[in-house]
């Protein structure tokens, strides 16, 4: 488990980690936290020729509030100190309640918000999570910046509309909506793992409690973050009722995931799990956003 | 011999070293010049080889040498068989023991081809990568049940079946039992596989010292004079030109016993070839393949009964997974078919079993070695009666326990150390009613249990028993010293893979010679210091080296009281060893510090009286007539959420009884190892063969240790019924904890989720098995 032979450079600037993108584009892999990234290598599964480490780039590990009340989370930031930020807790409490589910603590130290966007792995909790929010990835190139909507951003199986030049230099979180209410539920095998189902639910409530705008997206049934369009669709418009929670948590189950077997779940299993997640995190959803405790 | 220091709470004499990483593990040995190795591995589980290049590799720069089979020559030999079959009549055995590189046919996924020596390890993948072998693929015999299909494919060409081994046992007459019986209950009972897993992977580093004609070999074994005798032999050298040092090990549990693995013997060779010191660490992935597992096994088993919940008799087939070769003989399969009868008084028994070859890594004994297939079925089959004649799950138990005055107990079967299993003594009721005050058995039941389920929760719990044959001989030896320094050095050839050796026999040495455990100085595990002993294994440490080092420190006493007498002209019965010093018990003022009595026995001058040996020294053996039975019970609760099948564990309880306690510190930590690897086993952690013998399961984030967080806090009790075996009184404690939790979880879950009815015949569970337990309810009623 040694990773094959690569050329290695730290650049201490953007623009120099840019230029170096520019120059080795396809050969080239940046470094980030390296908890996913190392392990492929030694693995052999991947071999990139090229490791442009962003470590030593002090301007992408912020957190800073945006004009609109949500903020900005430079892609360098590690888990950790957006698990700890009053700033996040604050304008986004639904990544507060997601961050501590993400690995383990030794993980959060060095893991990295823009690695886990940027790795798309379909069972992280924060691409789902973005997509839940209408979050937007900033991409950076000697070529220019451009932001992408985390709907376009996340195309497949640990690929993401990034080009080879490409880095995700932060990301941004609006801010909540009035009358908003969220819930993060996750189920996986041992505290710390991958998660065999979660869901990251954001939803509003219009002036007369009926569901406006159901976010819901899913991790680890599919080949990336999925969004339950038919689920959101069945809640649109509706008071949220026990019987109209439990159609939208079973459409969600049947008509939006596809959910793959593994060694730790089979697909009739994770299929279940989110319709009893679903339920669940839409039911709390709507009691926050109703304004009540849960 | 006073007890001042055994049974003492005592802090681990090696933790210092190893908390502050100063402990020297394989992997810390650094020598000059030293190569590494890594190893091509078969990709299929079934195959033959057509044909190997290593052109490319042997170019490479920084490769050393690349070995086939073929480059082997006249070293190429399979590897020796460890265990004989026992002696019982009509077994059948046929031993195929592993080889060190394979040469016309691989067997199992991960089975080594080609060995590559390079100057780093990053190197020598990198050349693992050049290396191109053609193999013809052939089904791969994964299916216990097919393995021995009429038309099945054979593993051993050169065996009409792939049959490795049968055996029957049987105790008093199963059928005139079943005759009489009210109920008889029937059922197929499965154990899934499994690994040990253990923190340290294996590793070796070997160095052929040209100019004083030396082999020193550092190995992650739990077993390094049989390493050193063995290799000594492979490689025509004399046992006294082979070092083998066994330093500290990060956890053994079986697999690093003395199996003489390929790595094992190449190491060494490749050495005295290269004439260079040579390094291979195993890493965690190689470990998956290459390491050996356990646990397959699948039971037919039907239990008869009297309508009161006596047994009358017992009877089980079962087929054991060995995997692709069976250098360890039948000691697992034989524990499972001994283990069974556990603490009850079952007049009448029949077992056969039946091992198959099968396409997977090899299997030999790991941490309870096969004894937790026999306590599930045997526990699990009591459950089914209790419920099927309404009796409670703890009386039904306690109906059937081997009465206190029925010791020693003979049970009649062959066991591991080929000798009749007889259970020394034991007590078993006080243990089980230690155990259920302290999980509040009755109280749960008639109060807890109802007002949780009344509020739709959905609680269960759990009560098993067991008993584990442990301490088996041969024998282990000790030399003790008292140095002119006034500190004691023992040594011992047993080895260590972290149990507290340094400090538990420390305690026994404290006491005989009157010194602080922290003065106690053992080394274990380097040949050259002791170069007599067996392994650390199957429970046996306190029990055969407690007692050998019990027994070398008492002759160094009496060498002491005498020596001392002379000198403080007292007789010895007057005389106490204290403090380090041995004084008159009258006149405490007439002392001598045994630092000057151990000068006193090497003098530099003079005459020595005829007859007498120089030093403060003994050297000293034990070899038990046969093992000695430990015994206990767990309970647990548990909640499960039946609408996400996940589980929580509320409260766990261990009684244990392993005779005299040397450092109940030291026991309970053994004990809670044990059962956070029992935990894994029965929810967590599960190996994954696909139909063509691939290993789908072949890392940490596919094989789910349990952690920290899925393991809670213990509550262990001790029950004290020594052994009348041994002078300590000591029984073995290793491997108890890892026992009886499969059966445990089974018990618990269906009693959580009593309202489904389940039965649980199976282990391992996850949430994903006990949702499809739970839908097969569903679409059932
Ligand atoms: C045991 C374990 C458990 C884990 N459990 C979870 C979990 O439960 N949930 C979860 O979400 N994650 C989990 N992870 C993954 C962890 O969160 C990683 O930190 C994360 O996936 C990747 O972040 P990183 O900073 O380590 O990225 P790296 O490993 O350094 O990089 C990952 C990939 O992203 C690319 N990349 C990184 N940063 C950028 C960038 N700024 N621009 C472009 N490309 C970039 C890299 O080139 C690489 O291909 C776990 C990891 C481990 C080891």
């Amino acid at each position: 488990m040694k990773p094959p032979p690569f050329a290695y450079h730290a650049p201490t600037t953007l623009d120099e980690a840019l230029q170096l993108m520019a120059e080795h584009g396809y050969g080239a892999k940046v470094l980030a936290g390296g908890q996913s990234l190392i392990a492929t290598m030694n693995f052999r599964l991947a071999a990139p020729a090229v490791l442009i480490d962003l470590n030593k780039i002090p301007e992408l590990s912020i957190i800073q509030p945006t004009a609109e009340g949500g903020a900005l989370v430079g892609a360098m930031t590690r888990h950790v100190q957006v698990e700890q930020s009053e700033l996040i807790a604050r304008t986004a409490p639904l990544l507060h309640a997601t961050m501590p589910h993400i690995a383990h603590p030794q993980i959060r130290n060095r893991g990295t918000f823009g690695g886990s966007i940027a790795h798309a792995d379909p069972a992280a909790e924060l691409p789902a999570f973005l997509r839940a929010v209408r979050g937007q990835v900033l991409a950076q190139s000697r070529r220019g910046q451009r932001w992408i909507d985390a709907d376009d951003f996340f195309i497949g199986l640990f690929s993401t509309a990034l080009e080879p030049d490409e880095i995700v230099t932060a990301v941004r979180l609006p801010a909540m909506p009035a009358r908003s209410g969220w819930s993060m539920q996750e189920l996986s095998r041992r505290h710390g793992d991958f998660a065999l189902v979660a869901v990251e639910a954001l939803l509003t409530l219009d002036a007369d409690g009926a569901c406006d705008d159901v976010r819901l997206a899913f991790c680890g049934v599919g080949e990336g973050p999925v969004l339950a369009t038919a689920a959101a669709a069945v809640l649109q418009g509706q008071r949220p009722t026990a019987e109209v929670i439990e159609a939208a948590a079973a459409i969600a189950a049947s008509d939006d995931v596809d959910p793959h077997s593994d060694v730790h779940a089979t697909s009739a299993y994770r299929r279940h799990l989110v319709d009893v997640l679903a339920k669940r995190a839409l039911t709390a959803a709507c009691a926050r956003a109703a304004g009540e405790e849960v | 011999m006073s007890k001042r220091y055994i049974g003492q709470r005592i802090k681990r004499n090696e933790d210092p070293a190893l908390l502050t990483g100063q402990a020297l593990f394989t992997d810390d040995v650094h020598l000059p010049g030293m190569l590494h190795v890594a190893f091509v591995r078969s990709d299929y589980a079934h195959g033959r080889i057509r044909s190997i290049d290593a052109s490319y590799a042997r170019e490479m720069p920084g490769v050393v040498a690349v070995y086939t089979a073929a480059d082997l020559g006249a070293y190429w030999r399979p590897g020796p068989p460890l265990v004989s079959p026992p002696p019982v009549k009509g077994a059948i055995f046929n031993a195929r023991t592993q080889v060190p590189l394979a040469k016309d046919k691989v067997r199992h996924v991960g089975e080594a081809i080609v060995m590559i020596v390079a100057e780093s390890r990053y190197i020598a993948e990198d050349a693992v990568e050049q290396v191109f072998v053609d193999i013809e693929a052939l089904p791969a015999v994964v299916d216990l049940e097919k393995a021995l299909a009429p038309d099945a494919i054979l593993i051993h060409e050169d065996l009409d079946s792939n049959l490795a081994a049968y055996i029957f046992q049987q105790k008093g007459d199963y059928e005139s039992a079943r005759a009489q019986a009210d109920v008889v209950i029937k059922r197929r009972l499965y154990y899934d596989h499994g690994i040990a897993a253990a923190m340290e992977n294996r590793g070796i580093v070997a160095t052929w010292d040209a100019k004083t004609q030396r082999l020193t070999m550092w190995d992650t074994t739990q077993a390094p004079v049989v390493i050193r005798n063995g290799m000594a032999a492979m490689l025509g050298l004399s046992e006294s030109q082979v070092r083998v040092i066994a330093p500290f090990i990060g956890g053994g549990f079986g697999p690093k016993i003395m199996m003489f693995y390929p790595e094992e013997v190449l190491l060494p060779w490749a050495s005295m070839q290269l004439q260079r010191p040579i390094k291979w660490i195993e890493d965690r992935r190689e470990n998956f393949f290459a390491t050996t597992h356990e646990r397959d096994q699948i039971h037919w088993a039907e239990i008869a009964l009297t309508k009161e919940g006596r047994v009358l008799g017992f009877k089980d087939e079962f087929i054991h997974d060995t995997g692709a070769y069976d250098p360890y003989g039948l000691t697992v399969p034989i524990n499972s078919q001994c283990t069974l009868l556990g603490c009850y008084d079952v007049p009448n028994y029949a077992s056969e079993f039946k091992v198959v070859f099968t396409n997977k890594t090899l299997v030999t004994p790991y941490r309870g070695a096969g004894r937790q297939h026999g306590v599930f079925v045997m526990e699990r089959m009591l459950d089914i009666a209790a419920r099927q004649l309404g009796i409670d799950r703890a009386e039904i138990r306690r109906r059937n326990f081997i009465p206190p005055d029925k010791f020693p107990y003979n049970n009649e079967l062959i066991y591991q150390d080929f000798v009749p299993l007889v259970y020394d003594s034991g007590n078993y009721e006080p243990a089980l009613d230690k155990a259920l005050e302290m999980i509040g058995y009755e109280q749960f039941i008639s109060e807890e249990q109802p007002r949780l389920r009344a509020e739709g929760r959905h609680v269960g719990i759990g009560v098993v028993t067991y008993v584990e044959g442990t301490g088996i001989g041969p024998y282990e030896g000790a030399r003790v010293q008292v140095e002119s320094t006034g500190k004691v050095n023992v040594s011992t050839g047993i080895g260590t893979q972290g149990q507290g050796h340094f400090t538990s026999f420390a305690q026994v040495v404290a006491d005989q010679l009157g010194v602080s455990p922290r003065d106690v100085h053992l080394v274990t595990g380097d040949t050259d210091q002791f170069h007599w002993g067996t392994g650390t294994f199957a429970s046996r440490g306190a029990v055969v080296a407690g007692n050998a080092i019990n027994a070398a420190a008492a002759a160094v006493r009496r060498k002491i009281l005498a020596m001392a007498s002379r000198e403080l002209e007292a007789p010895e019965e007057d005389l106490e060893l204290v403090d380090g010093v041995v004084r008159d018990k009258k006149n405490p003022e007439f002392a001598i510090a045994l630092k000057d009595l151990a000068a006193k026995a090497n003098p530099l001058r003079g005459a020595v009286r005829p007859g007498t040996e120089p030093g403060l020294e003994a050297t000293d053996y034990f070899g038990p007539e046969r093992g000695v039975t430990a015994n206990g019970v767990h309970a647990m609760i548990l909640e499960v959420d039946p609408e996400t099948a996940m589980i929580k564990i509320l409260k766990y309880v261990a009684v244990h009884d392993c005779g005299t306690v040397l450092n109940p510190l030291i026991v309970d930590g053994q004990v809670q190892g044990g059962i956070a690897q029992g935990i894994g086993n029965a929810f967590y952690e599960k190996i994954v063969y696909d139909d063509n013998g691939q290993l789908l399961t072949a890392s940490f984030m596919d094989y789910l240790l349990p952690t920290s967080m899925e393991v809670p806090s213990l509550d262990i009790g001790h029950e004290t019924t020594p052994s009348p075996l041994n002078p300590l009184g000591t029984k073995g404690t290793g491997e108890a904890g890892a026992i009886p939790v499969g059966p445990l979880f089974a018990q618990a879950v269906e009693d959580a989720l009593a309202e489904y009815d389940l039965e649980v015949l199976e282990i391992p569970l996850s949430p994903n098995r006990l949702f499809e337990l739970l839908q097969s309810k569903n679409k059932d009623a």
